[in-house]
């Protein structure tokens, strides 16, 4: 049985907003999100953007002071920790590889800075062995060391952004979309390579991703924002075959099934009504605007926010309608 | 063919950044131009005081040779006191060029630092800073150039503070802007998360990729800094009359403008080539030090 490494307890992220009248407001951007994270394991976010996915992963790497709750990192409470320490063990990939790597610096530098933040390697020539093995490891030539970030391809670059996540060997990292910027092709090359590492390191992910279909393949467990808030969370199995809060049976039936004649029998659940907006949410599900099952809820939904809760072993929703 | 040939060889060179720079600095024909022109400028100046004696040359009166036309022992004549206007143009330049150079560093060094601690910081802290710098922008740069040198004095220090201080502002909100945009990119927050500090992350990280539009109006600046100190002088409350200055050079020969154009061209014209030269250059560079430009 593994062990929790990361626990998050009732995170909050408000972000103040002014409108043009003057008044002020709060962006929810994740709004009482409770999770926990198993050691070795990979846990999938998803949502759709704006959702709060990307807030939530760099709220727990504490990139943003978080507004209130708590978060642990096997069992301490690193809320308002000093990160120095626990930097090395929580890293983080981002989005798009072309951004993440700072242009006036060869790769070789963008590797060796982790190395020397953390002065891990005194001498330089062991520093300089260290990087050459790091960018084998992520499958890149050693004598493209002197390069610069903008000559490589998108996936090469995103091999750099992970070469240098693994220079410090974190046990815990946040992928932030780590393959939505690349060509599909691409895409399962740097899932496999992430995949890899975790078996050989036991590394812990915390994958964001908008694509439920890419995030079933690699997850143990996932999570469903919408809003700010984790409306279903379950093993990944269990969620494919059954999903239950109705924002999940609509991402579910969005998938593309890549047969035509499968396709004709598909039905899809179109989703309508406005999205609400994250500034001040008035209280209730959030999900109210636009669920077709509202009218079944009695109008309770409009006022009470519905909680996560356990229905079947391991699978959690927010909807009174699944909880009843 | 030959522009193929070029491409390549600058394809190999790129490992080495300088060189890629260089390279790239090279590819431009006015860039090219402009630094020809300035080398040419900042090498007469330096290399002056090997071949002719400051004092004789550029202060000693030699009233019978007064208000010779160009010729070829007085290649751009001379003044009213007889002296060589070619000489003084050259060792005039020591004091324009540098006492601009080290006004347009202050300006840089110092609003470096309020425009990076204001982008950096933001909320309160950038409030402040930039109501100064308005406040300070709002001053007619002339006015308080003419103010500062009136009331300190017109030593060489005050007309470096003089100067430069009114361009403080400029650079504060350059750094500024771009520190704020630079601060927010994935690649400043993927340096703190993997722990860089807070000094080599402002200097490595963000102000290495502000560097650029600062370089560029850095540039503009020192031209513009060698017309305030030649204004200055030209109003008689810079480095004062013997010391051969441009402003100083061009305000002496006014009085002999009809008869004697040459004494207000000469100096004339070396502001306005060390200006365009510079100009030429900053735009240049501005290209060469951005190496997306290079795809």
């Amino acid at each position: 049985m593994s062990e929790t490494i990361v626990e998050v307890k009732d995170l909050c992220q408000f972000f103040p907003v002014r409108s043009s009248i003057g008044k002020k407001g709060y962006i929810h951007a994740v709004d009482h999100v409770s999770l926990k994270l198993m050691s070795g394991e990979t846990f999938g976010l998803v949502g759709e953007s704006g959702c709060g996915k990307s807030t939530l992963g760099r709220t727990i790497l504490r990139l943003y002071r978080p507004t209130s709750g708590k978060i642990f990192y096997n069992g301490n409470d690193i809320t308002n920790a000093n990160m120095k320490t626990y930097r090395r063990k929580m890293q983080m990939i981002f989005q798009d590889p072309s951004a993440s790597l700072n242009p006036r610096m060869t790769i070789g530098q963008i590797i060796e800075e982790p190395l020397k933040n953390y002065h891990l390697f005194s001498e330089p020539m062991k520093r300089k062995e260290r990087v050459f093995e790091l960018l084998n490891q992520v499958g890149l030539n050693k004598d493209q060391i002197d390069r610069y970030p903008h000559e490589f391809s998108g996936g090469q670059q995103q091999r750099v952004g992970i070469a240098r996540t693994l220079a410090v060997e974190p046990e815990f990292i946040v992928c932030d979309e780590p393959i939505s910027a690349l060509d599909v092709s691409i895409q399962s090359q740097i899932i496999n390579m992430l995949e890899e590492m975790q078996e050989k390191r036991n590394l812990t992910y915390l994958f964001i991703a908008h694509d439920i279909s890419v995030v079933r393949h690699i997850s143990h467990y996932i999570g469903v924002m919408f809003l700010g808030q984790i409306v279903e969370m379950a093993k990944s199995n269990e969620l494919v075959k059954n999903p239950l809060h109705p924002y999940t049976q609509i991402l579910m039936s969005s998938v593309p099934i890549p047969d035509p004649d499968l396709a004709k029998n598909k039905k899809r659940i179109i989703l309508d009504g406005e999205l609400p907006s994250p500034i001040d949410p008035s209280p209730g599900c959030r999900f109210v605007t636009r669920c077709p099952y509202v009218k079944e809820c009695n109008g309770r939904c409009k006022e009470e926010t519905p909680e996560l809760r356990e229905i079947t072993s391991g699978h959690f929703v927010a909807c009174f309608k699944c909880q009843e | 063919m030959l522009l193929f040939k070029k491409r390549n060889q600058r394809d190999q060179q790129k490992n080495l950044r300088l060189q890629s720079v260089i390279s790239r600095f090279m590819g431009n024909p006015l860039a090219v131009l402009g630094l020809i022109l300035f080398s040419v400028i900042l090498l007469a100046t330096l290399s002056v005081g090997f071949f002719l004696d400051y004092e004789q040359s550029a202060l000693a009166f030699n009233i019978p040779q007064r208000l010779v036309p160009p010729n070829g022992t007085n290649w751009f004549g001379t003044d009213e006191m007889g002296r060589d206007e070619f000489a003084r143009i050259l060792f005039g330049a020591r004091y324009t060029l540098s006492v601009g150079f080290v006004s347009t560093l202050f300006a840089v060094i110092v609003g470096g630092i309020f425009g990076a601690v204001s982008g950096y910081f933001g909320g309160i802290t950038d409030n402040i800073i930039m109501r100064i710098m308005e406040i300070m922008m709002c001053l007619p740069s002339m006015i308080l150039a003419i103010a500062i040198v009136v009331a300190l004095g017109g030593s060489i220090l005050n007309m470096v503070v003089a100067v430069g201080i009114s361009n403080v502002p400029k650079f504060a909100r350059i750094v500024r802007s771009s520190v704020m945009g630079v601060r927010n990119t994935e690649y400043v927050q993927a340096a703190q998360i993997i722990g860089t500090p807070f000094i080599p992350l402002l200097f490595r990280h963000i102000l290495r990729n502000c560097m650029g539009p600062v370089i560029v109006q850095a540039t503009l600046i020192f031209a513009m800094s060698i017309l305030s100190i030649s204004s200055l002088s030209f109003l008689g409350l810079g480095i004062q009359a013997p010391t051969p200055e441009w402003g100083n050079m061009l305000s002496d020969g006014k009085d002999y403008m009809r008869g004697n154009a040459y004494l207000v061209l000469a100096p004339g014209l070396a502001i306005f080539f060390s200006i365009f030269s510079l100009n030429l250059i900053g735009d240049g560079l501005r290209d060469a030090l951005d190496p997306r430009m290079d795809i």
